[in-house]
């Protein structure tokens, strides 16, 4: 008898598994980072604003900071750009700015017209140290904590709601502990 | 990622969907004739992305380079691997590949250097391990469940009666 049944097992098991992989808040192209929990990779690029001078994670040693990967051929950047001006406002973390295969002048232009939420941008026109850090598209938010440990990684436009539910709590833990 | 058209292999299934025919007939035709372009273009080898690097000099490294880049997936077009993709990530990801051969390092050495950035999902071959049993194990499992299946089928019909006749309809 238990025998007619199990199409219907099959069925129902079938059912969860699509369930599972259709739910409507999964980004299927969000990827886990292998980077959360390890140490932030090092990086010392020129500064967007003036070639001579170079901006770097660094001397941000010590601090929980934001590191928010932009270009300005990227039209989700510019949604969120509102929104990280906001945060800037706020100033709760310095937010660095990576500033991805992207064009020195537009760069500028963009900062100059928009605004600029960054505490510095690094200029990684050649892409090196977004692979370092396993960037696959822009905008990507990374939050790091004083130890130079990566937190959490965001991979879609920064919101006020995300901010609120993903980053805050993360950061208020993150300034209690000792460097 | 920057917009840019679709490659030329999409393409003729985007005409199939778009171009509405006025006639059954012309319809048959053009579905045949994009039908047939299509299995044309599949027949043909699988072009690469065009290697802005330009090729390695040496022809071993040339070869790891290929099945290296041919392995590991394009984490834009998550379908691509890297050595097929035209995605900016993917040229990036393919000069890499070049200077750490270059460098001198080992094909397990780059793979471990694109796994840490970017997880496993980066690689098309992934190892065995206690987290992708299951991703290697299913297809053997599946294959053993209608095995059984079949053999239980065959054994249960050896065993009935053989009759020559069709039953008489009453």
């Amino acid at each position: 008898m238990w025998k007619f049944l199990l199409p219907i097992f099959a069925f129902i098991a079938l059912v969860v598994f699509f369930a599972l992989g259709l739910k409507p808040d999964r980004d299927i192209r969000a990827l886990p980072s292998p980077l959360i929990g390890k140490t932030a990779p090092v990086f010392s690029l020129p500064d967007v604003m003036d070639p001579a001078k170079s901006v770097g994670n660094a001397p941000l040693a010590g601090q929980v900071y934001v590191l928010n990967v932009w270009g300005t051929w990227c039209i989700a950047c510019r949604e969120e750009h509102e929104t990280l001006l906001a945060l800037a406002k706020q100033n709760v973390v310095p937010i660095l700015g990576l500033d991805w295969k992207d064009e020195r002048d537009r760069a500028q232009a963009w900062l100059a017209q928009l605004g600029n939420p960054y505490s510095a941008v690094a200029f990684d026109d050649k892409g090196n140290v977004a692979i370092d850090w396993g960037v696959y598209g822009a905008p990507e938010t990374y939050l790091v904590d004083k130890k130079g440990r990566v937190l959490y990684k965001h991979i879609a436009p920064m919101t006020a709601e995300v901010w609120q539910r993903e980053f805050l709590p993360r950061i208020a833990a993150a300034q209690k502990e000792s460097t | 990622m920057k917009y840019r058209p679709l490659p030329p292999v999409a393409r003729p299934f985007v005409l199939a969907r778009r171009c509405l025919p006025p006639t059954a007939g012309a319809s048959l035709t053009v579905a045949r004739s994009v039908m047939l372009a299509t299995l044309l273009l599949l027949a043909l080898p699988r072009a690469h992305a065009v290697d802005e690097h330009g090729q390695l000099e040496n022809p071993a490294l040339q070869s790891r380079y290929e099945s290296l880049t041919r392995e590991l997936r394009c984490l834009v077009c998550q379908n691509e691997s890297v050595a097929d993709s035209d995605a900016p990530l993917a040229q990036d990801l393919r000069g890499q590949v070049q200077r750490m051969l270059v460098a001198g390092k080992s094909d397990e050495q780059i793979l471990q250097f694109m796994t840490d950035r970017y997880g496993e999902f980066v690689r098309y071959n992934p190892p065995l391990e206690t987290k992708t049993l299951f991703l290697w194990g299913a297809p053997f499992v599946l294959l053993l469940i209608g095995i059984v299946t079949v053999w239980r089928i065959v054994c249960r019909r050896a065993a009935m009666p053989i009759e020559d006749d069709p039953p008489a309809a009453t």
